[in-house]
């Protein structure tokens, strides 16, 4: 580096003491003021777009807010709170984003921990393999969700070609969309693909940190591959476990897109026939702007919000604890 | 006597079976955008097919076609409005963001600490829960179902702070910026002659991960620019697979178009979206 060739000359390493008033004006202005011109764009852009319509939607949750009907405007207590609670559409969408995030989430973070143990090897093309299985992480959600919709198409879809050949569904093809549970599979399956890849490349960066000598101490007690990793591996990267942890659980309580385009009709939002997949957020976007009650879609993202908070604590705390037995 | 075992597993090289595993955890992730592209050629028929097709039809240009002339769709409109607005976000991102970064790695002022503590908390802000009020002010303002919409929200992350903070604390050298200061450059052209030729790399990666993330949003653009004539592609690519009957050779054509421009910058940045990834896992 030429960084010696920038050291200042002695002539120069007094400030600039000769200089008009003017320019030490300047000079004190510039080194005072301008750290805060440089942060200004980022705090003022995110209390405007971020943080105020977080706390604004406390305000419109106590609200009578209607799209359709501007005039009946007014304060409404807590009566979307209320009517919350024995929404039974709510508890309905509750139901489902917790089945999908239970089938979405287990198997993403356990199989994600395999791939990033399988990369964590001398590999030939190593970039190349890590690159490779990003590309879920990149396919737009709307568009792969498209391309599972024909998958999981009930006449003549890939799923149902699939179980005929192992002797399911022969008679009568499995129709995906219509009950609770394969809707769930089918959308739970759309959220592994997504992220598996980018989970297994957080726990690999984590394991490459783990110093080499654990391994080898370990390896007096015998430890085969397998016992290695669930002994030594997981335990040492623990905390990037916890972190994927509540990462998918805001986003996966806040499921959205897969839902909605697994629709036969997304614009809906109905999250199929008798929102047997309809999720939360989902709802939210029905009630915001297909039924135009925004003080009640209001009301249920905050509870949204604190669900979100709870779980992420209870996910956190478990996985903790699983982590400091072994 | 001694195995493999008792090396760490970064040491031990990959066998069959670790190719094996890794060959088909590709062809799994790699499959549904490749049948993307199979359905986006095929016809009808193709796509009905038992047992299903996985060679390429001939009528991509077809379809193609069909998407981008469909009434109402604004196809080839909305996948200019998505790089419009996916440029301007990341533009804006790596200015406002690189910017704050530098301040917090490298000036000293007061309540430095606090205020950047401040940004590590909004990091943990799931704003997707503020949509109801942000439709309200952006109502206000009158930006409901224009790009600006989706725009303005983007220009700045917390993630992109906190990133660009981290690299400039060691890519720049304390000494560099004040030398530079002694020699009369002001703040601002320290920025620009000193800090952003040497944090080109993290520019990139930061660069890339929001474009991805921009380009892939949905719920936001849907709720604001649904029933404009100005949607983004993922908009337009939801109103394409609505209606009584969807045809899915065309659909999964528009599908395709929207991905390509994704998979050619994985082609090229590819390697920098892993490294930001896994740098970005490290740090938090």
């Amino acid at each position: 580096m030429s960084l010696t060739q920038l050291r200042p000359s002695p002539q120069h390493s007094a400030p600039p003491v000769q200089q008009s008033r003017a320019k030490l004006w300047l000079y004190r202005f510039d080194t005072r003021a301008t750290p805060y011109v440089f942060i200004a764009p980022f705090f003022v852009l995110f209390a405007i777009f971020g943080l105020f319509p977080i706390v604004y939607n406390a305000v419109v949750s106590l609200r009578t807010w209607r799209l359709d009907e501007p005039d009946k405007d007014g304060w409404a207590g807590f009566a979307n709170f209320t009517k919350l609670l024995t929404d039974s559409d709510f508890w309905n969408a509750l139901y489902n984003t917790f089945g999908i995030f239970l089938l979405s989430t287990v198997p993403q973070l356990l199989l994600a921990l395999i791939v990033a143990n399988l990369l964590n090897r001398k590999l030939r093309g190593q970039t190349w393999w890590r690159i490779g299985i990003l590309l879920p992480y990149l396919t737009p959600v709307v568009a792969s969700t498209l391309v599972f919709s024909v998958f999981f198409a009930r006449d003549n879809g890939m799923a149902n070609w699939f179980l005929s050949l192992v002797g399911f569904g022969q008679e009568q093809p499995l129709d995906w969309r219509a009950d609770k549970w394969s809707s769930w599979i089918a959308i739970a399956t759309m959220v592994n693909w997504k992220w598996i890849g980018y989970n297994a490349l957080l726990y690999l960066s984590a394991m490459q940190t783990i110093p080499k000598d654990v391994y080898e101490a370990a390896a007096v007690d015998g430890a085969g591959p397998w016992r290695q990793l669930w002994r030594i591996t997981v335990p040492m990267i623990q905390p990037v476990v916890v972190f994927t942890v509540i990462l998918s659980t805001i986003g996966g309580l806040q499921l959205f897109n897969e839902p909605m385009m697994f629709d036969q009709n997304p614009q809906s939002a109905s999250g199929g026939s008798a929102h047997q997949f309809q999720t939360i957020a989902q709802l939210i976007y029905k009630v915001g702007w297909k039924d135009l009650n925004l003080g009640y879609a209001a009301a249920m993202s905050w509870a949204l919000f604190l669900i979100i908070l709870i779980v992420a604590g209870i996910n956190a705390g478990l996985t903790k604890r699983i982590g400091g037995d072994r | 006597m001694t195995t493999l075992v008792n090396r760490a597993p970064q040491d031990t090289r990959g066998n069959w079976k670790t190719y094996l595993g890794l060959v088909v955890v590709l062809l799994i992730s790699a499959f549904p955008v490749y049948w993307m592209f199979v359905i986006a050629t095929s016809t009808d028929a193709a796509v009905s097919q038992i047992p299903p097709s996985v060679i390429p039809g001939g009528q991509l240009f077809k379809n193609l076609h069909e998407v981008f002339t469909m009434q109402d769709v604004y196809f080839a409109a909305s996948l200019i409005n998505s790089v419009i607005v996916s440029g301007v976000i990341t533009a804006a991102t790596l200015f406002f963001c690189s910017l704050a970064g530098f301040a917090f790695a490298k000036l000293r002022f007061p309540a430095r600490n606090a205020l950047m503590f401040v940004v590590v908390l909004t990091l943990t802000v799931p704003n997707q829960l503020g949509v109801v009020a942000l439709y309200i002010l952006m109502g206000k303002i009158g930006w409901n179902g224009t790009l600006l919409a989706v725009i303005a929200p983007g220009l700045v992350s917390a993630f992109g702070v906190f990133y660009m903070r981290q690299f400039i604390a060691h890519a720049v050298p304390d000494e560099l910026v004040e030398s530079a200061r002694i020699d009369g450059a002001t703040t601002m052209r320290i920025y620009w002659s000193i800090v952003v030729p040497a944090i080109r790399p993290a520019l990139a990666v930061l660069g890339l991960l929001t474009f991805v993330m921009a380009w892939n949003d949905f719920q936001w653009p849907l709720i604001t620019l649904n029933g404009t004539d100005f949607p983004t592609s993922m908009v337009a690519l939801s109103d394409l697979a609505s209606g009584n009957y969807v045809i899915y050779r065309r659909v999964l054509a528009g599908a395709f178009a929207a991905t390509v421009p994704l998979m050619v910058l994985l082609l090229i940045g590819g390697r920098q979206i892993v490294r930001g990834i896994m740098e970005g896992a490290v740090k938090s």
